[in-house]
């Protein structure tokens, strides 16, 4: 497509920010990179997510350059969603202010769809998408979630985290400029079993919150403070976080009442049968319903080669990012154990250390070994971290894969509707023909009215289904912006690590 | 073949510290290692392969120095364990550093016994030395019948003995001393063999996430497409140099660090050892005192000769231990902190 080629970043600045000595790059991040880890209402983040309509037509690589400026590159979780975010926002709304038919409104009103959308796809394609694509360009996009302050509330096996839900918008449907809530995990699924229930009808890419996870939950409940327990917390903590951006940058998702009560309303009522919706779980039901699909007997004849395509991409995308997938996590498990143990070597050192008084000499060089020794466990803990953000971006796109070929399946399932009412509606006209034959009026009479029925109904489902492509298009076009946001990500952790390793080559 | 050696004193004809442990060579199950000294008079140098076993028959004959005094006192350098082929998990627990990486540590270890060996005022003079650094033909295999380490008997007393206290200040302070460093060392160099460990587990899965990503890369015309597979390329060269640099790191940490802390905690179990010998000899002694005052006349006059016997024999011991303690702290401590700095730049 010639638009998307316009959207590859330029050639990537090169090695313009100096690079500190890795001693020091050692300590600053370390520094940094705790901190950021465990307070995510980080003022820093938080205005450059408000002060981003001013900045809108800037290249991403730009913004890129001057995070890496300001802090190093080994980031929390927080702050990269932040400029997914930020991104991801620059990029789409422009449908929801600009298109007047505005198709990202979800309210199905038939008639005007109609006027919109009845000539060809096909025809209409080219235009449309390049038009959108232009839109995504420029927008300017107003509203900034973010999760913070895990509080344990509660005792026992009954105690649960509640994390507060901060917004800071401008946008005019919102009560207040301001405001948080306290929420919890499964109020999160709630929100997510909701929107899927109901945009299941629409084609949406709807993202995936994080896991559950009974073990680590146990934990803390519990009541065990140990680092295992914390990091758990931490992670879902982010975790969330960048569901909740994911959600709230969703043009139409934000348009939806749920949505809107989830971030504003003080109370919501508990949410039950949330144990379906664990991870694993998302991906079994997206995939019985891509069998389910598969099995029918109708085999949708694909007009359009572009889904088709699109799926294929999809599907490889996902089977090879899967196995890579495998492969990070197994290096972040090993990451964080040379952490561990590197930590508990550099206890008995010190036991060493002080227990070997000889001399003079001895003692200063086994404390010079025990300080080299924690600045290395830095290092590796730094290292760790960044992996792992590595691993878990991996995860999240991978979800969103799934979520993007379930995406797919509404579109057929669509079609599979529509298909089904032309042919009811043939076989009344048939039964019609019948009866018109057999010259029974009063039943001719009910004969037409449902004849007329079906005729609407057969209209209905054609429109929901060119509306659902339309829509599966435009997710699609954003979740590849969404990649690109990825690649990016990646590169930078490319650079990070590039940089590291000739300083460590020259020591070793 | 070699005949009986005497136990003469002699001078070792070889400079202590240019003995090298060269090449090992490897012929079905037999390791062969290649030791090279240079020659104290003129110029040249001798050339001498032995097996495991050779360095056993070296150490059995230096144990088995009954007559001369004092011996007991002497903290023998530590040899390392035997190397195998195909070693069982336990042998190889049981080596520690010296099982990773290739030969080289284990030759280094081999180096330094021969090295300290060498260097000792007493241990040099027995001829056994000579023998197997400069014997073109393979030093005899027979069993040498005295050994000073009966071993089986020890393991029952040592729980009683370990914890006699002792008349000289400065050998129970040394005592002490000793039992704390050595638990100390030990659970460092464990310590450190997990993080390297971790480190060549970290490189291996390295290289196999470098190799997934080689696998994503797919030709096309798409622009995103070929993004991608530019940034799975990228990726995957940098994971390559990571996994090159993790195992450089990994080795340069055995060859340093690990090497040192292995010697120096083999190095205390020897010196522990001594102290232990030295110990039991007080024992006897006492023994020996306490029956002279309860002897009958009959027998005063004998056990007055044991006695004598055992106070002798202490003496001397407690000479040489004093010696060696001395110039350990000299000797050995600043060769393991030269390792331990460089080992832990990386």
């Amino acid at each position: 497509m010639a638009a998307s080629s316009d959207r590859n970043p330029p050639p990537f600045p090169t090695a313009e920010e100096s690079e500190p000595g890795l001693c020091d790059m050692a300590d600053a991040d370390s520094d940094e990179g705790e901190d950021i880890f465990v307070s995510n209402s980080n003022p820093v983040s938080v205005s450059r997510g408000v002060s981003q309509p001013d900045r809108v037509s800037e290249e991403p690589s730009d913004l890129f350059s001057e995070e890496a400026a300001s802090s190093t590159a080994a980031k929390a979780n927080g702050v990269h969603s932040d400029d997914d975010n930020d991104l991801f926002a620059d990029t789409n709304v422009e449908l929801s202010t600009d298109k007047s038919s505005s198709s990202a409104r979800k309210e199905p009103s038939g008639p005007r769809h109609a006027s919109t959308f009845t000539p060809s796809p096909a025809a209409m394609q080219p235009t449309s998408l390049e038009q959108l694509e232009e839109e995504e360009a420029k927008d300017s996009f107003d509203v900034d979630v973010a999760v913070t302050n895990p509080e344990k509330i509660g005792d026992g096996m009954n105690a649960y985290v509640a994390y507060k839900v901060s917004t800071r918008t401008s946008l005019p449907m919102f009560r207040s400029k301001v405001f948080s809530v306290r929420r919890r995990f499964s109020d999160f699924l709630g929100l997510y079993e909701k929107l899927s229930v109901k945009q299941s009808l629409h084609g949406c890419i709807i993202p995936l919150p994080p896991e559950k996870s009974v073990v680590g939950m146990t934990k803390v409940k519990v009541g065990m403070d140990d680092p295992s327990s914390v990091e758990f917390v931490e992670r879902r903590r982010a975790a969330l976080e960048r569901y909740l951006q994911r959600v709230v940058s969703h043009p139409s998702l934000l348009q939806d009442p749920d949505v809107r009560e989830f971030l504003e309303r003080e109370d919501l009522p508990r949410a039950v049968n949330t144990q379906a919706l664990s991870g694993a779980g998302f991906l079994k039901m997206i995939n019985k319903a891509s069998d389910a699909v598969n099995k029918m007997t109708i085999k949708m004849n694909e007009s359009d080669t572009w889904f088709e395509d699109k799926f294929q991409e999809v599907e490889n995308e996902e089977q090879q990012l899967r196995k890579l997938h495998v492969v990070v996590d197994s290096l972040v498990i090993h990451r964080k154990e040379l952490c561990g143990n590197t930590a508990v070597f550099a206890k008995s050192l010190a036991m060493l250390g002080n227990s070997e008084d000889n001399t003079a000499l001895s003692r200063a060089l086994s404390q010079l070994a025990e300080v080299e020794d924690k600045m290395e466990q830095l290092h590796q803990e730094q290292a760790a971290s960044d992996f792992f953000i590595f691993a878990e971006l991996l995860g999240d796109y991978i979800r969103l894969l799934g979520a993007v070929r379930g995406c797919f399946d509404q579109r057929m399932r669509a079609w599979q509707r529509w298909q089904e009412a032309q042919s009811t509606l043939q076989k009344k006209r048939e039964a019609e023909a019948k009866l018109l034959w057999a010259n029974k009026p009063d039943k001719l009479q009910q004969a037409k009215e449902e004849i007329t029925e079906w005729e609407a109904r057969v209209t209905q489902y054609e429109r929901d289904f060119d509306r659902i492509g339309m829509t599966v298009r435009k997710e699609v076009l954003r979740f590849e912006s969404f990649c690109l946001l990825l690649t990016l990500i990646v590169f930078q952790l490319i650079k990070f690590w590039e940089a590291f390793l000739p300083e460590a080559k020259a020591i070793a | 073949m070699m005949e009986e050696v005497k136990e003469t004193a002699s001078v070792l004809s070889v400079h202590d510290d240019s003995i090298k442990v060269t090449e090992v060579l490897k012929d079905g199950d037999t390791l062969t290692f290649i030791i090279v000294s240079q020659k104290l008079s003129g110029t040249g140098e001798y050339h001498v392969d032995r097996t495991y076993e050779d360095f056993e028959w070296l150490q059995q004959h230096l144990f088995s120095q009954g007559d001369v005094p004092g011996i007991q006192g002497v903290i023998f350098p530590p040899l390392p364990a035997k190397p195998q082929v195909n070693a069982s998990p336990r042998s190889i627990k049981q080596l520690g550093f010296l099982a990773l990486g290739e030969c080289q540590p284990y030759c280094k270890a081999l180096e330094t016994f021969l090295q300290q060996v060498a260097a000792h005022s007493i241990l040099s003079k027995n001829k056994a030395v000579e023998v197997f650094l400069t014997s073109s033909d393979p030093p005899g295999r027979q069993k040498v019948k005295k050994n000073i380490f009966n071993r089986l008997s020890q393991a029952v007393e040592e729980m009683r003995k370990e914890g006699h206290k002792d008349v000289d200040e400065f050998f129970q302070n040394e005592r002490d001393h000793n039992l704390v460093l050595t638990g100390c060392t030990k659970t460092a160099a464990e310590k450190f063999l997990d993080v390297v460990a971790t480190e060549q587990k970290i490189a291996v899965a390295c290289g196999h996430f470098s190799t997934a990503l080689h696998l994503c890369v797919e030709p096309g015309e798409d622009p995103d497409k070929q993004a991608f597979s530019r940034v799975c390329v990228k990726l995957s060269e940098v994971f390559e140099s990571i996994k090159k640099n993790m195992t450089s790191v990994a080795e340069n940490n055995v060859n340093t660090l690990g090497l040192g802390l292995d010697l120096e905690s083999r190095y205390q179990e020897a010196e522990r050892e001594m102290l232990f010998r030295r110990t039991c000899k007080l024992v006897e002694l006492e023994n020996a005192q306490r029956n002279v005052e309860k002897a009958k006349p009959v027998k005063k006059a004998a056990m007055e000769e044991v006695k004598k016997a055992a106070e002798t024999e202490f003496e001397h011991t407690s000479g040489v231990a004093k010696q060696e303690v001395k110039s350990t702290i000299n000797n050995c401590i600043p060769h393991f902190h030269v390792s331990f700095h460089s080992g832990l730049v990386c």
